[in-house]
C-alpha cells in the first residue's frame, strides 16, 4: 500500500508511555484501558476522569477563541507548549483581509507562547499530526475539529472539543472525559475489489446511524488489511456516527510504525455496549446522499446524476493512495464537459509524493484543478464553494445542508474511485471494476 | 416580574452548520455579527426575533457535526437560556456546559412544549413554568441532572469552576 506517512526514517515513533503502568486493566476496552494509565487508577465507562493531555491540536479557525480564552480568562499561561500544535488549513491561504489579519495574530501568538505552527500549505491538521509523530498509540490528543477522532488509525484516544475545552486543555494540561461505552465493529471477510475503505466507513455510519455510538468509543477490529491511511479513513468517519473516539485496535502492522505499550491490547473478555459484525464481501460502493451522513445508498442507485463539481481531499480521503485511486479509475480519461474536477492534496508531504511519481501530472493532464494543501471548500469557507442548485461529488465527511456554500447545493459523500468516475462521467458513476456488489 | 419567554421548536439532528454556516464563523476582528446569522438556512427571522431567555426544543442528536463553539456562541450572544433535546451531540454538549448554557435531555419535556409557548425557566426550583393564554401557570419540572453537571450548573460553565477552583469538577486538587 502506497502511503505517504511516515516516519520517513524507516524506524519506529517512541513510546512516552510506560510498557508496566501498575494497574490491572484486564476486562477493560481499549478506551478503559488508556483512559486508566493516564488517570493512573483503573476506570470504567461512565466514570468522568480527569487526564493529562499528550497533545492539544488547534486549528485557524478556533485558535483565534482559544488563545483569548487562555490571555483573558486562564491568565495567559500555557502550560506544556511544546504539547500544543497550530495548524492553519481550514482557510489557508487567507481568503480576505480579515482572515489574513486573525491568522497574523494567531501566528505572533504561537511564535510568543513557543507553540508549534504548522502554517499555510503544510496541510491538513489530522493528517500533519500523524505524519509528524504528534499522535501515537495510547496517547490523550484533543484537537479543535471534531474529526480528531482520526488518530484513533493509530490507537491515540482523539477527540474533537470546543474552544473552552481547548483552551482549558493549554492552560491545564489535562482535560476531563466521560469514560465512554464502547461499541465493538468488526469487520470479516474479504472486500471485493472495488471497495474502498470510504464505502467500509459510510457503511458502518449507516448501520450505526448518525446518533447510534454518540458519547461511545467505536473499537474496530480486523482492520489488519487495511493500510495506515485507510485506517484513518476509518477513524475519521467514526464521529459521523456521534463517537467520542474510533480506536482501530492495535496489530503487527501498527507495531512496524510505533512503539506500542504492551497494555494496548484489544481483551476478548472486556465488557462492551453492543457488538456489531461487518461482512467486507457483502460490500459495495457506496453514497452518502444529501443532507445527513447516514443517508447511505448503493451508487447504483444513484447513477447519471449530473455533478457540476467533484472534490478529491480533506482529512477523510486526501491522501496519496486516495489521489492515485482518482487517477487510476480516470485512466487516460478527461474531466467531462460541464463537470469541474478539483483535487486538494491532505499535506505537502503528499504532495510532494504525488509529484515525485507522477500523479499530480495525470491529474492536470486529465483536467483537474490542484489545489492548495488544505481542507479547500469542506466547509464552506473558500476554494470551491458551491451555487444554488449544483451538485458535488466529495470526498469529505460532511454533506449538511449548506454545508459547501449554497443550502441549495447538494453534496454526494463517496469514495476517490466512485469521485473519479463520476469526474469523467460527468454524473454519479461506478468505476468499471466496480459494476457488480452484493447479489 | 419579567414576561415570559418564547419556545422555538426544532427538529431532529439539528447541526451545528445549521445553527451557524461555516461561511458566517467570527474572525476576532473589531465587531463580530456572526450571532445574527443563528439558524440563517433553518429559520431565517430567529436571530431577530429571539429573545433573552427563549428556549429552544430540539429533537435526536441536537448539535450534531463540527466541534465550532461560535455555533452555540452564537445563540448565547442571543440570550438563549436554556435548550431541551432527545439528546445532544456530546462536542456540542461539552460546549453548552463551556459556555453555561443549560441542556436538559428529556423525552418528556420535548413532547409537552409547542412552538410558540410562553414559558419561563426557574432553575433554582427545577422546574419550567408555561402560561396558558388565561393566565394559567402549569409546572414542568425538569429533568434531574448529574452531580458533576450540577457542581458545573452551580458556578455557571466549566470555565468559571476551574477558574475559582483551579481544578476540574470532581477532579481532587493536582500536586
Amino acid at each position: 500500500m502506497s502511503t505517504s506517512l511516515p516516519p520517513a526514517h524507516g524506524g519506529r515513533w517512541p513510546s512516552t508511555l510506560p510498557d508496566d503502568p501498575g494497574l490491572a486493566l484486564e476486562g477493560l476496552t481499549l478506551a478503559e484501558r488508556i483512559l486508566s494509565v493516564k488517570a493512573g487508577r483503573r476506570v470504567r465507562a461512565g466514570e468522568v476522569v480527569v487526564v493529562p493531555v499528550d497533545q492539544v491540536m488547534m486549528v485557524d479557525s478556533i485558535a483565534p477563541s482559544a488563545l483569548r480564552i487562555v490571555e483573558e480568562e486562564l491568565g495567559g499561561v500555557i502550560l506544556h507548549p511544546e504539547r500544543v500544535s497550530v495548524v492553519v488549513d481550514h482557510v489557508a491561504p487567507a481568503s480576505n483581509v480579515e482572515v489574513a489579519t486573525t491568522q497574523q495574530r494567531v501566528r505572533g501568538v504561537a511564535r510568543e507562547h513557543g507553540l508549534r505552527l504548522f502554517d499555510v500549505g503544510r496541510g491538513i491538521c489530522h493528517q500533519v499530526l500523524i505524519e509528524e509523530g504528534l499522535a501515537r498509540p495510547g496517547w490523550v490528543v484533543v484537537g479543535s475539529d471534531s474529526h480528531s477522532t482520526t488518530y484513533g488509525a493509530v490507537c491515540a484516544f482523539g477527540t474533537g472539543m470546543g474552544a473552552t475545552d481547548i483552551a482549558l486543555a493549554m492552560a491545564s494540561g489535562r482535560t476531563w472525559l466521560r469514560v465512554p461505552e464502547t461499541v465493538q465493529v468488526r469487520l470479516v471477510g474479504a472486500r471485493p475489489a472495488g471497495v474502498s475503505a470510504k464505502d467500509v466507513a459510510l457503511e458502518i455510519v449507516r448501520r450505526l446511524t448518525a446518533d447510534g455510538a454518540t458519547y461511545a468509543s467505536i473499537e474496530i477490529l480486523g482492520a489488519e488489511a487495511f493500510g495506515p491511511g485507510e485506517r484513518m479513513t476509518l477513524a475519521n468517519l467514526a464521529v459521523e456516527a456521534g463517537a467520542k473516539v474510533g480506536l482501530v485496535a492495535p496489530d503487527a502492522a501498527l507495531a512496524e510504525r510505533y512503539r506500542v505499550p504492551a497494555w494496548l491490547t484489544v481483551d476478548p473478555d472486556a465488557e462492551v455496549a453492543r457488538r456489531i459484525e461487518l461482512d467486507l464481501g457483502r460490500l459495495e460502493p457506496v453514497v452518502s446522499v444529501p443532507f445527513q451522513v447516514d443517508n447511505v445508498h448503493p451508487v447504483r442507485e444513484h447513477l447519471g446524476v449530473h455533478v457540476d463539481q467533484v472534490f478529491v481531499g480533506t482529512c477523510t480521503n486526501g491522501r496519496l493512495e486516495d489521489l492515485h485511486e482518482v487517477v487510476r479509475v480516470l485512466d487516460g480519461r478527461r474531466v467531462a464537459d460541464g463537470t469541474r474536477l478539483l483535487v486538494i492534496p491532505a499535506s505537502s508531504q503528499v504532495l510532494q509524493d504525488a509529484l515525485a511519481d507522477g500523479t499530480i501530472a495525470a491529474l492536470v493532464a486529465a483536467g483537474a484543478s490542484v489545489g492548495v494543501p488544505g481542507c479547500g471548500p469542506c466547509m464552506g469557507r473558500h476554494m470551491g464553494v458551491l451555487a444554488p442548485g449544483e451538485v458535488c461529488v466529495s470526498t469529505s465527511n460532511r454533506n449538511f445542508m449548506g454545508r459547501m456554500g449554497s443550502p441549495e447545493a447538494h453534496i454526494y459523500l463517496a469514495s476517490p474511485a466512485v469521485a473519479a468516475a463520476s469526474a469523467a462521467a460527468g454524473v454519479v458513476a461506478l468505476p468499471e471494476a466496480a459494476t457488480g456488489g452484493a447479489a | 416580574m419579567t414576561p415570559p419567554n418564547r419556545v422555538w421548536r426544532f427538529g431532529d439532528a439539528v447541526t451545528t452548520d445549521d445553527m451557524l454556516p461555516g461561511k458566517y464563523a467570527p474572525l476576532m476582528v473589531g465587531e463580530d455579527r456572526f450571532h445574527l446569522h443563528a439558524f440563517a438556512h433553518l429559520r431565517p427571522e430567529f436571530a431577530a426575533e429571539v429573545r433573552a431567555g427563549d428556549m429552544l426544543v430540539g429533537g435526536r442528536n441536537w448539535g450534531l457535526g463540527s466541534s465550532r463553539e461560535y455555533a452555540p456562541q452564537a445563540l448565547k450572544i442571543l440570550g438563549v437560556g436554556a435548550i431541551v433535546a432527545r439528546s445532544f451531540a456530546r462536542i456540542h454538549y461539552r460546549n453548552l456546559l463551556n459556555l453555561g448554557i443549560p441542556a436538559f435531555t428529556s423525552d418528556a419535556l420535548v413532547d409537552a412544549l409547542a412552538e410558540g409557548d410562553r414559558v419561563r425557566l426557574e432553575l433554582d426550583r427545577g422546574r419550567l413554568l408555561r402560561f396558558a393564554a388565561d393566565g394559567a401557570e402549569e409546572a414542568l419540572p425538569l429533568p434531574s441532572v448529574p452531580e458533576f453537571l450540577r457542581e458545573v450548573l452551580a458556578e455557571g460553565s466549566v470555565l468559571r469552576f476551574y477558574q475559582r477552583h483551579g481544578r476540574f469538577p470532581g477532579e481532587a486538587l493536582p500536586d
